[in-house]
């Protein structure tokens, strides 16, 4: 369990002031300068050190991501750093309360990473729904400047630094990163073709780093109290402290601060009161955010909380959004509610997810009444693989992951469902 | 180089190409709905997955991955059928079955691709997705369930055509292609995308539901309505023309075709003049070939040889204006004149009226200065090209004349002569940008020869073009953009009046006085009818338009589709058309037609085939080259340097749709007038 001295997002819950004054009580903006001072090469060898993996969900090491930035600019386009502030993952809540909470984590993150990349501006692109949170964020960053904090001669470090906040208009792919770089742009947000990415044609075609707010917002914590620290937290290749979110059939719903690699069992039991009705009544967890394919109680005895461990039983990390399941659920429906999101907001722009969300949520919501035929469950599967891998961003594989996962641990559920549909039906297909 | 392996088969690319282009280079085929060699690469159709070692393991969009040095290809391996089958799966669940009521059946993209890659039933048990259809106009059809949203339509209207009219509303399955916002395109070069849109999405409103393409004969030819000379294919059903298509050409046309060559084709159907006529109590009244020729012959007979002229219109070919040249001169006639606009060009300094840097040269100009010119509506073919090049950066293009909406941004120096002085002596802003390009081209309007300064207004151009550099050894770019199809033929013909002879302000000044008694009308409908006085008109010709209303004598011609003749465009260039089929009626293939009249009033002239026909003028002709080719220009003397009226420049043609008597007799391109005096505002709930 991480204990208090290692916790990062201090004012999590928001028990404390979330401005300035109180930010630099928890320790924020203390000695940035001096952290600058040390040089880019300095902050980004840290941060390879440390082993901090990308927040956003796909676990990029983030110290590798921005030594693809170009430090010196050949042809004179800028850099950019663009934090991804679009949380919009099911089940997914932490993003949200670092920013209504603890917003100086995130702007002194966002100078910092930004001196690291060599970029003079930075934008964060929030979730429009996010109303608090942008209003919260706004008056940090004009703290910050009142402050001297950013703006001309960031910290007195002489680093010209300028932050924006820009507003999405809620679409879920404007989360998706290239596709957020359309939206800023003021375009429909669409993702784009890789190659080329980001960080050699992002945002109006110059290098750009697209990083989520928690991999942001830890960077001042890491560069402060040393990559050694943050390695030492987590397991091998899993490090440091993760915000997981934690919904659903539990007594205690809550985010909670942990470190990598924790027992899914223990994190559910020491943080959230436990399952509904006891482990026992567990029937299933999603352990990453809706779009990764489900855990089955039997796995969720053992599996630990990190991105690796996660892979091992085909599932992923993600955000870590943890949605658990009593056996009260009708596990066919609750996939079913995944596919029909994944199909409103598949963007249409390329013919696999924009055809086949659909197909997939049309199917499982026979399959959920049991109006189907037994093979139609491998069609279903095969469907899954034929979007998956096939489309421009991840969103297709999203769409299509929740699906095998059903469809892997659940199979005898619906074909249980079907027959007795059939049966109530006097033997015939409903 | 890059050395690539494909299919096991290793070759060298260049480097910088996609991996579907190298493919291309192998041999090996590609499927592909939403790539197209011409617009930006959009990757959303899936079709074109292919395995690429190395790479992460799944398949990867051909046709936006760069080639890699060492990179291993396969189009055919297990995971390639799969994506394939998956994508095209995918493509027609949500596609009507409709095929055999389909306009694109037979050369649908998908039907073909479906055939090859699909599976041969489907597994989708759900309901089809419709689209409510959107009104892109009088031109495009639309039947939008049928799209497969490779976006091609947006993509070459916002990049080609220059018209940010279409772009995709709502998302997932619910993305919907629409104009902004229910507005028909506005575009001279929209239907480029029914050719583009790879299903029945797009399709010609025109053409709808008239024939099934595989019934149509066709014939390769090219278009007459402007001066580029586009070349086309048009495709007939029996005796009627079905519709005309682009023909690839990568120096006139590349693969597109304006508005106007591509559905002005029902004008051809209506108004024709089939039939001579002799005008007898001051009514027409049909009469035979031999009538109308006698009545032709009676009055010349009666008249002195000075006293007949001849004008050729902007739709005449080069053999029918070669055998009428030969006819006047037999008869001793000097009048003759193929400038229906009066424009001050002509004679030897070929270089004065041709378009020398050649449509392709512009992609390699570096600056533009166009006077006088609405290119947009004069030659919408050149004005894409010209939007090509400027797409591609480092080309500013300035603009003397009206400021008008070319579809790329120019600098406006001015509305006139007086700014064109002041450019000639290095006066203006603009000046430098000209004087810093290596391949500068000017671009001089038909409109501002014909102007009584044309004379000077042509010095002063040339005066630019030789100040800035836009003359030198391996480069002319003084451009004179010519509008009427007949005019760099007839120039180079020297359809000009001879020693004394009139022009065509002096015909009709001769005609009105008397002086002339017989005016030889070859397809001219833009001279003043009223001006003609008492003279007795000949109006050989295929469309009843203004010539044939003043008419006293109407030989029945033959349009651009129904004979095999030669047409030299703005550039020079030699082209021929050919007979895709008869003329309705009695009407005749027009240098027929003069060499009958010259037997029947005793001046035979002295061919009577038309390959010996076009013998003659190329003999005769040293500027004429090969069919396809241009005689360069020398630079030379040209203008006349004088005062100019200070008077702005005017663009000729206010309706691009209706310029020639085969625009003006077609019923779309009165709708397409219609559409544009409404200012495109045509929603769904019109009509």
């Amino acid at each position: 369990m991480l204990a208090d001295k290692d916790r990062i997002f201090t004012n999590l819950y928001g028990f404390e002031d979330w401005g300035l004054n109180g930010a630099r009580a928890r320790g924020d903006w203390d000695g940035t300068k001096a952290i600058m001072a040390k040089g880019a090469a300095w902050i980004i060898e840290e941060i390879k050190e440390s082993g901090l993996r990308g927040r956003g969900g796909a676990g990029f090491p983030a110290g590798m991501k921005w030594s693809f930035m170009p430090q010196e600019s050949k042809d004179g386009r800028p850099n950019y750093l663009v934090i991804n502030a679009d949380e919009g993952e099911p089940g997914t809540c932490k993003d949200r309360d670092m920013m209504r909470n603890d917003p100086h984590k995130l702007v002194e993150g966002a100078l910092l990473a930004s001196f690291a990349m060599n970029a003079h501006v930075c934008y964060i692109y929030i979730r429009g729904e996010f109303y608090r949170e942008a209003s919260n964020l706004q008056a940090a960053i004009d703290q910050a400047y009142a402050a001297g904090l950013i703006g001309p001669n960031a910290c007195g470090s002489g680093f010209d630094f300028d932050l924006y906040l820009h507003r999405g208009a809620g679409a879920y792919i404007c989360g998706e990163e290239t596709a957020l770089l359309e939206s800023l742009e003021g375009k429909k947000g669409q993702p784009r073709l890789k190659p080329p990415f980001p960080a050699a044609a992002g945002l109006y075609g110059c290098p750009t780093t697209v990083n989520n707010v928690e991999t942001i917002a830890v960077v001042p914590a890491i560069l402060r109290r040393g990559a050694a620290w943050f390695a030492g937290l987590g397991r091998p290749n899993n490090t440091g402290t993760k915000v997981f979110c934690i919904s659903g059939h539990v007594e205690e719903p809550c985010n909670v601060e942990e470190e990598m690699g924790i027992p899914l069992k223990e994190l559910l039991e020491k943080h959230a009161g436990g399952v509904r009705g006891g482990w026992d009544n567990l029937l299933a967890v999603i352990p990453g955010g809706s779009s990764v394919p489900l855990i089955p109680k039997s796995i969720c005895e053992t599996v630990h909380m990190d991105f690796d461990a996660l892979i091992e039983v085909k599932s992923g990390l993600g955000t870590a959004a943890v949605i658990v399941m009593d056996k009260s659920t009708d596990i066919i429906a609750a996939i079913a509610r995944l596919s029909k999101f994944y199909m409103h907001e598949s963007c249409g722009q390329c013919t696999p997810c924009r055809e086949g969300t659909g197909w997939m949520w049309r199917v499982m919501e026979r399959l959920v009444q049991g109006r189907a035929e037994i093979s139609e469950i491998d069609m279903l599967l095969e469907v899954t693989t034929e979007i998956e891998g096939h489309t421009i961003c991840a969103l297709g594989d999203a769409a299509a992951w929740p699906i095998q996962g059903l469809i892997r641990h659940f199979r005898p559920e619906i074909e249980k469902r079907i027959e007795s549909t059939r049966a109530a039906n006097g033997g015939r297909a409903a | 180089m890059v050395k690539v392996t494909i299919d096991g088969t290793e070759i060298e690319v260049e480097p910088g190409i996609t991996v579907l282009q190298a493919c291309e280079q192998a041999g090996v085929e590609i499927p592909r709905f939403c790539y197209h060699d011409r617009l930006s690469i959009a990757g959303n159709c899936r079709m074109c997955l292919v395995e690429v070692a190395p790479g992460p393991p799944k398949p990867a969009a051909s046709c936006a991955m760069p080639v890699g040095e060492g990179m291993e290809v396969k189009t055919d391996s297990e995971m390639v059928r799969k994506a394939r089958r998956g994508v095209m799966e995918m493509l027609l669940i949500n596609h009507p079955l409709d095929c055999p009521i389909c306009d694109q059946g037979g050369e649908c993209d998908l039907q073909d691709q479906a055939l090859y890659y699909g599976l041969d039933r489907s597994r989708f048990e759900e309901n089809k997705r419709a689209v409510p259809d959107k009104d892109f106009g009088p031109l495009i059809k639309t039947e939008m369930t049928r799209c497969i949203h490779c976006t091609r339509c947006i993509r070459f209207a916002t990049e080609i055509a220059g018209v940010e009219e279409l772009g995709a509303t709502g998302r997932g399955e619910d993305m919907e292609i629409v104009t902004y916002v229910g507005k028909a395109i506005t575009s001279e070069m929209s239907g480029n995308m029914i050719d583009l849109c790879p299903v029945g999405a797009l399709t010609s409103k025109p053409f709808a539901f008239t024939a099934r393409s595989w019934e149509l004969r066709n014939a390769e030819s090219v278009d007459v309505l402007d001066a580029v000379g586009s070349n086309i294919r048009v495709d007939t059903l029996g005796a009627e023309v079905k519709r005309i298509l682009p023909r690839l050409n990568e120096d006139v046309n590349e693969e597109w075709i304006s508005d106007k060559t591509r559905f002005a084709y029902d004008g051809l159907m209506r108004q024709r003049l089939d039939r001579p006529y002799v005008r007898r109590d001051g009514k027409l009244t049909a009469a035979s070939w031999d009538d109308a020729f006698a009545a032709i012959a009676g009055r010349i007979k009666g008249l002195e040889p000075t006293a007949v002229a001849a004008i050729a219109g902007d739709l005449a070919d080069c053999e029918s204006m070669a055998a009428l040249k030969d006819l006047m001169a037999a008869l001793g006639s000097p009048h003759i004149d193929c400038r229906q606009d009066g424009a001050k060009i002509g004679g030897d300094a070929r270089a004065a009226w041709l378009f020398n840097s050649t449509i392709a040269g512009i992609d390699t100009a570096d600056a533009c200065l166009i006077i006088g010119a609405n290119p947009r509506m004069e030659a919408a073919i050149i004005n894409t090209r010209l939007r090509g090049r400027w797409t591609g950066g480092g080309f500013p293009i300035g603009v003397i004349g009206e400021d008008a909406d070319l579809t790329y941004p120019t600098t406006h120096l001015g509305p006139g002569p007086e700014t064109l002085s002041a450019v000639a002596e290095g006066g203006d802003d603009f000046c430098a940008r000209l004087e810093d390009a290596e391949r500068p081209m000017v671009i001089l309007g038909s409109g501002a020869v014909a102007r009584e300064d044309g004379a000077a207004v042509l010095a002063a151009a040339r005066a630019v073009a030789e100040r800035f550099g836009c003359v030198g050894d391996d480069w002319n770019g003084f451009n004179l953009l010519q509008r009427a199809a007949s005019r760099v033929g007839g120039l180079e013909l020297g359809f000009l009046p001879g020693d004394g002879g009139r022009d065509v302000a002096g015909i009709l000044a001769g005609a009105c006085s008397g002086e002339i008694g017989l005016v030889w009308l070859l397809g001219a409908d833009e001279i003043d009818m009223t001006g003609l006085g008492d003279a007795l008109v000949v109006y050989q010709g295929h469309h009843g338009d203004a010539g044939a209303n003043r008419a006293d004598v109407i030989l029945p011609g033959a349009a651009y589709t129904e004979k095999n003749a030669t047409y030299v465009n703005t550039e020079g260039r030699v082209q021929r058309a050919r007979a895709a089929h008869f003329p309705p009626g009695e009407a005749k293939e027009d240098w027929a037609i003069i060499r009958a009249f010259s037997a029947a009033c005793g001046k035979t002239l002295p061919y009577d085939s038309l390959d010996a026909l076009r013998a003659r003028i190329l003999e005769a002709n040293p500027g004429f080259g090969e069919p396809g080719t241009i005689v360069p220009a020398p630079w030379a003397e040209f203008g006349v340097a004088g005062d100019m009226d200070p008077a702005p420049f005017a663009s000729p043609i206010d309706n691009f749709y209706m310029t020639d008597p085969i625009s003006r007799a077609s019923v779309t391109m009165a709708r397409c007038t219609e559409m544009l005096a409404g200012g495109g505002e045509n929603t769904g709930t019109d009509g």
